[in-house]
């Protein structure tokens, strides 16, 4: 039986700057409440080849198991991947300097 | 203090150009990531969770006042204001941005640094004892040794692209202080039976997933015949080293693989055609290195205002029995800056903290400072007369904790705060340990014990040579905690012993106040280790304490 398919949300980290993003509707963005969520195994892959291709922004980009929170605000659901939407935990650093959290 | 000359400055100089094009060739898109990234790791540069890390040489952890300066003048210029120093006497800055690293890595040329084979398949910063030059046990002083192999290893292009990364440490002294064997090649300068000088030689050590201690190559190897020697094993590596595999491909799969006796064999073969390549140039300019590492003019003074001090302030006195070392002058000592604040994360300083130890070491350390592979910062040279005057600036910086060797003194990795390789956080888990301890009043009773704390397999944090040592993984999509206990890095070496199945992150804390607990009870007198009740004991009364459920069921 094929495996069934997770919903993902892709991201990688700016050529730049270094920071986690992610792909949204228009483009990268910097958080993942921004990132579109692939509900299929092809809109996912279609994506990862288009995200492969911007070479010059985004290095190593890849799809990461997601899902939508109560408001529809996507967030990934690995706990690797949820530190990468805020920063490392020992200093207000990263992302979380900028949010509201 | 070894000084660049012109061929390292040019070097460096060349060096730092051509990463600077390369970078701007990246931006344009002229160079792919797969084409860069590799020339991006030879200059130091990491791309990790949050943002870029760079990680620059401190070679044998040696730095005077003006690196310590212009590591803060980077820290604030360029990062967030701090610096991370690792278990390769390195230091590593979280924050940089791609198109900020060139400017950096100028300002280090400035003062005779860079970040060059501080990543991938090369010999790597060559590590050495934080007390060189300082020890009361010492035969000889290990850096220049280190500072000729960092010559002859920097740029060697046989050795540019081996099977897998490789590392040296020397040690000058009976006492480990290098964690020789967990080393690619561990030297150790020895004085033989007729009084000559000359090198213990250990081969194949190493943590990560495979854990091995380095077996003995050669009992004694004339100093003369050094970079002959390893020469030879490199190349007898480079020959027969796995190149299929990368978790095999470590010499010390090598060494296991073919076993020692067939490597010395190949070794000694190859050394016997090696040596006359070698026409005793190398043996000049370890001179010249030599002259350079002389020892600094040790004063004479009067040490009554330090014993008074001692007398009087139990808070000085805590600190001095923890964090000073014997110095092998009798009125000197070696005081040791802990980076392990309660509750901070371990190896960190700010700018401002490294400006105050720079300052100090100035004004009362000979100008010199060591990075130890655990994560503090040693004035190897301090009058006793002025460590009240250190003390007092220490203090003032936050610099004065007095936990040198204790529970709280942990080797923590950055983890999964930083780290894309890590599986599981390893700096909070430090924090809580410290934080729990110090709230317990226990730690001074605790007395000597190594916490090592790794986020990956690949052992950063050292956790298998810890007396207890942390591996964080993931497990079902949680981190998870697995213990080791009866690690030892020093010259007692051994490898800690897997305790049992893991604990998640709100559990670790605890299960290790259990296992603290239980030594407690179970030690016979109050000096007896950690270690040394553990190898008294064996394992199964401390897993009693860590896993009280499996007793019960068993019972």
């Amino acid at each position: 039986m094929p495996q069934t398919f997770s919903p993902k949300l892709l991201t990688a980290n700016h050529l730049q700057r270094g920071d986690a993003i992610y792909w949204a509707a228009s483009g990268w963005a910097d958080t993942a409440a921004a990132a579109l969520l692939f509900d299929t195994e092809a809109s996912a892959t279609q994506a990862l080849l288009q995200a492969n291709a911007q070479a010059d922004i985004a290095v190593g980009p890849y799809l990461a198991d997601a899902a939508l929170a109560a408001d529809g605000t996507p967030y990934p659901t690995h706990f690797r991947e949820v530190f990468r939407t805020r920063g490392p935990s020992n200093y207000t650093h990263g992302k979380q300097e900028q949010a509201d959290v | 203090m070894y000084s660049y000359s012109d061929f390292d400055r040019n070097f460096v100089s060349r060096r730092n150009q051509q990463f600077r094009a390369q970078v701007a060739r990246r931006i344009e898109g002229a160079l792919t990531e797969d084409e860069f990234k590799p020339l991006r790791l030879m200059n130091g540069l990491y791309l990790q969770l949050h943002a870029y890390m760079l990680r620059i040489a401190i070679p044998y952890g040696t730095l005077n006042g003006v690196k310590m300066r212009k590591l803060a003048d980077i820290a604030d210029r360029w990062d967030k204001g701090y610096g991370h120093f690792t278990t390769r006497q390195n230091i590593q800055f979280n924050w940089p941005a791609l198109t900020d690293v060139p400017d950096i890595l100028d300002a280090l040329a400035e003062v005779d640094m860079h970040a060059i084979q501080t990543s991938g398949n090369c010999i790597r910063n060559v590590t050495a004892d934080h007390f060189a030059g300082a020890a009361a046990d010492e035969v000889m002083d290990p850096r220049p040794t280190a500072e000729l192999l960092r010559q002859w290893s920097t740029d060697h292009p046989e050795f540019a692209f081996l099977g897998r990364k490789f590392k040296f440490a020397v040690i000058g002294s009976e006492s480990d202080r290098a964690v020789l064997q967990a080393h690619d090649i561990g030297l150790q300068i020895i004085r033989n039976a007729g009084g000559d000088i000359g090198y213990r030689v250990f081969v194949g050590g190493g943590l990560g997933r495979t854990p091995m201690l380095g077996k003995e190559l050669r009992e004694f190897l004339p100093a003369a015949d050094l970079l002959p020697y390893v020469e030879s094993i490199l190349q007898v590596y480079n020959a027969l080293g796995r190149r299929d595999n990368k978790y095999k491909a470590r010499i010390k799969i090598t060494v296991h693989e073919n076993g020692i006796e067939e490597i010395r064999s190949k070794v000694e073969a190859r050394f016997a055609l090696q040596r006359a390549a070698f026409g005793g140039n190398d043996q000049r300019l370890l001179a010249d290195i030599q002259a350079s590492f002389a020892p600094p003019a040790f004063v004479s003074a009067p040490i009554d205002a330090f014993l008074a001090r001692q007398n009087s302030d139990p808070v000085f006195r805590s600190f001095t029995d923890t964090n000073l070392s014997a110095h092998r002058h009798p009125d000197y000592t070696i005081l040791t800056i802990s980076l392990k604040a309660h509750g901070q994360t371990p190896g960190d300083a700010t700018s401002a903290q490294m400006r105050a130890m720079a300052w100090v070491a100035e004004q009362y350390g000979h100008d010199e400072l060591r990075i130890s592979h655990e994560q503090n910062v040693i004035l190897p040279h301090v009058h006793k007369s002025d460590v009240p005057t250190v003390y007092d600036a220490l203090h003032k910086a936050g610099l004065a904790t007095a936990n040198i060797g204790l529970i709280s003194d942990i080797i923590a990795c950055p983890g999964m705060d930083y780290c894309a390789l890590a599986t599981a956080r390893s700096i909070p888990i430090a924090q809580q340990i410290a934080t729990r301890f110090d709230e317990l009043a226990l730690e001074h009773e605790i007395g000597a014990l190594k916490i090592k704390i790794s986020g990956c397999i690949n052992a950063c944090g050292h956790h298998h040579m810890g007396h207890i040592g942390i591996l964080g993984l993931e497990k079902r999509g949680v981190e998870s905690y697995q213990i080791t206990l009866g690690g030892d890095g020093t010259q007692t070496a051994s490898i800690g012993e897997r305790a049992g199945p893991g604990f998640a992150y709100d559990e670790i804390v605890s299960a290790v106040e259990r296992l603290i607990y239980a030594y407690l009870d179970l030690r016979n007198a109050p000096d007896e280790s950690f270690l040394a009740a553990y190898r008294r004991l064996g394992s199964t009364p401390f897993k009693a304490a860590l896993y009280p459920s499996v007793q019960i069921a068993a019972e």
